[in-house]
């Protein structure tokens, strides 16, 4: 196991590596002078200011020396300066990177129960009006924009209905304290988490229906209802179980897909996130800060990538074997 | 052909889709005829609500512009860019996929390292830094949204590949001393059509996806008018204008919804066996 970690971690260090290359490469390749990329374009940058930038990130040396520097810098989390913003940018990011984290993963969790526990639903009423009704739902929610499902969800739910705040982290001038104000960022955490679980909700219904059908039929469980176990143990112990493993393999995928839509649902709902601090850099046209949320989010998703495949190997001691 | 026909049309819900797509498809089709005046331009006062007045049906946007017009002509976009980018991203993985499924060996490794590493990467971020550095355009979209997914069309022709190239008309093939790329070319792809046909129709509708939410964050072409760019335009003014989001998703939402329709119902025909067993 350990040894699988360490070959695991090794991996995910080259891919980093790979994308800090790739982030390199992409702020020589955009149009104009990497120096004025990097200053942010709109510039209001005078020449003097670019100068000093080519002689500090040595913009005039040979492009390999350079990404020597580039690497140099990122491995001491160094990933560059926001002069929009006057600030570091790995500071930017830490600063908010934590309400990210609380709305990727509540909206994972979201997704993952509601979408198993609708699949297993639909799956032991194959054909009957509860499983069209939950089939045809997942339907709509995999091919729903998931920011146009946020606004909505914004205008029905907050506009409309007055239920939750559709807007911000926590009420704006409300200094709760202590439970207070958990409660008060878990409703407006509410809309946000859910919207953004929606897309994956569905994909892990279908699959779980899926999977659940597939398994009923394999010989084991002839041979469990053959023993005479009860329907309900049978498809809680051996079927439910093993239909499981192919959802796992989908939570890897959708670390990568959460980070992206955080984007989105973070600028629907101003949540102050990574995601939120995307889309301020794009309308600034601030590559630095761009290219740092891009370099964290992948590490992210490695990160996420490498629990499910601990977990994986947990839940099925067969992998753990060979 | 008959017989695909016959298949197809057993699901009810790909010929669903089907009409669909070929409504959206007829609408972009004559959207310069439908709607001669350019989308761009003030034909009412702002903030028109729907089917206040007949000659604007949807209403008018924050600026007085025509919603129904703005909807024609975003089909064109979206069909567009969705058609091309999966063409392109056909055009990288194909290759990708056949050169690493018929060498294996090294060639397998190199290349599924390079595969693995493009799966990894978030993908909507990606794109989102490829357009932003690239300048907002139809090329930087398309281009960007084919690089983030070609990945799962390389891992499909390589697995098809695999399974063929040990079959005995390709041995005959290699013994009749036929070059790797004839052999590759005229034996072994024709016979992995089927699935990727129906993983293309499939990932129409995600570029779609992918475009509209490029759009939406301001990185859509700015001199096309697209649904995304609409929903976003209309982000800021959801509590007086709800019609401004609300239409272009629709048409998003029934776009998307007809090709993954399609693509199930491809599958049922394209792919007898393999549907079958999943039921």
């Amino acid at each position: 196991m350990l040894r699988f970690i360490a070959m695991r971690l090794v991996k995910a260090v080259i891919i980093l590596i790979a994308i800090v290359t790739l982030n390199f490469f992409l702020i020589h390749a955009a149009p104009g002078d990497p120096a004025a990329v990097m200053a942010g374009e709109a510039g209001a940058a005078d020449e003097l200011f670019l100068q000093q930038l080519r002689e500090q990130f040595g913009l005039d040396k040979p492009l390999l020396t350079q990404l020597g520097l580039y690497l140099s810098g990122v491995l001491q989390l160094d990933l560059g300066f926001s002069y929009r913003q006057q600030m570091p940018v790995a500071d930017l990011i830490l600063d908010r990177l934590p309400a990210t984290l609380l709305l990727t993963s509540t909206a994972f969790v979201i997704s993952l129960v509601l979408g198993t526990l609708a699949g297993v639903l639909a799956s032991a009423r194959v054909g009957k009006w509860s499983d069209t009704v939950i089939s045809t739902v997942a339907l709509l929610f995999y091919a729903t924009p998931l920011y146009w499902a946020a606004l909505m969800a914004v205008l029905v739910f907050s506009v409309q209905l007055n239920w939750l705040p559709g807007f911000g982290y926590e009420t704006v001038g409300g200094n709760y304290e202590g439970f207070d104000r958990v409660l008060d960022i878990g409703q407006h955490l509410i809309l946000p988490a859910t919207t953004l679980g929606l897309f994956f909700m569905a994909v892990y219904m279908r699959m779980t229906r899926a999977s659940m059908l597939e398994v009923s039929t394999l010989d084991f469980v002839k041979t469990a209802r053959a023993k005479g176990l009860k329907p309900g143990l049978i498809q809680r112990r051996h079927v439910f179980r093993n239909a499981l493993l192919p959802v796992v393999t989908l939570a890897g995928l959708q670390a990568g897909q959460l980070v992206g839509g955080a984007v989105l649902t973070e600028t629907v709902f101003a949540w102050p996130g990574i995601g939120r601090l995307m889309f301020e850099a794009l309308a600034q046209r601030d590559y630095n800060v761009l290219l740092g949320v891009f370099f964290v989010s992948a590490a992210m998703v490695l990160l996420f990538n490498l629990i499910t495949d601990i977990l994986y190997r947990v839940v099925d001691p067969r992998i753990r074997a060979s | 052909m008959t017989d695909f026909w016959k298949r197809f049309k057993r699901n009810r819900g790909a010929v669903i889709g089907l009409v669909i797509l070929v409504a959206v498809i007829l609408i972009a089709l004559f959207a310069h005829l439908l709607f001669p005046q350019s989308p761009w331009k003030m034909v009412q006062r702002p903030f028109l609500p729907p089917f206040a007045m007949d000659r604007f049906p949807l209403g008018t946007d924050a600026l007085g512009r025509n919603v129904l017009a703005g909807l024609a002509h975003g089909a064109q976009v979206s069909l567009l860019v969705g058609l091309i980018s999966t063409m392109v991203s056909l055009l990288i993985g194909i290759p990708i996929g056949a050169l690493a499924g018929y060498f294996g060996g090294r060639v397998d490794d190199a290349l599924m390292r390079f595969t693995e590493f493009f799966q990894t990467v978030p993908n909507f971020a990606l794109a989102i830094v490829l357009v932003a550095i690239f300048e907002p355009s139809v090329q930087s979209i398309v281009a960007a949204i084919a690089i983030v997914s070609w990945p799962p069309v390389a891992r499909l022709v390589r697995g098809e590949v695999l399974s063929l190239r040990s079959r005995e008309y390709v041995e005959a093939a290699i013994l009749s001393g036929q070059r790797n790329a004839t052999i590759i070319w005229r034996q072994i792809l024709p016979n992995t059509l089927s699935p990727i046909i129906v993983l293309a129709s499939l990932m129409v509708a995600t570029a779609i996806l992918l475009e509209s939410s490029l759009s939406f964050l301001g990185l859509g072409d700015p001199n096309l008018m697209s649904w995304g760019y609409m929903i976003g335009a209309a982000r800021t003014v959801i509590r007086q204008a709800w019609w401004l989001s609300f239409f272009p998703g629709l048409a998003i939402v029934l776009t998307v919804l007809a090709l993954n329709l399609i693509g199930e119902g491809l599958n049922d025909a394209l792919n007898p066996r393999l549907s079958r067993k999943g039921k």
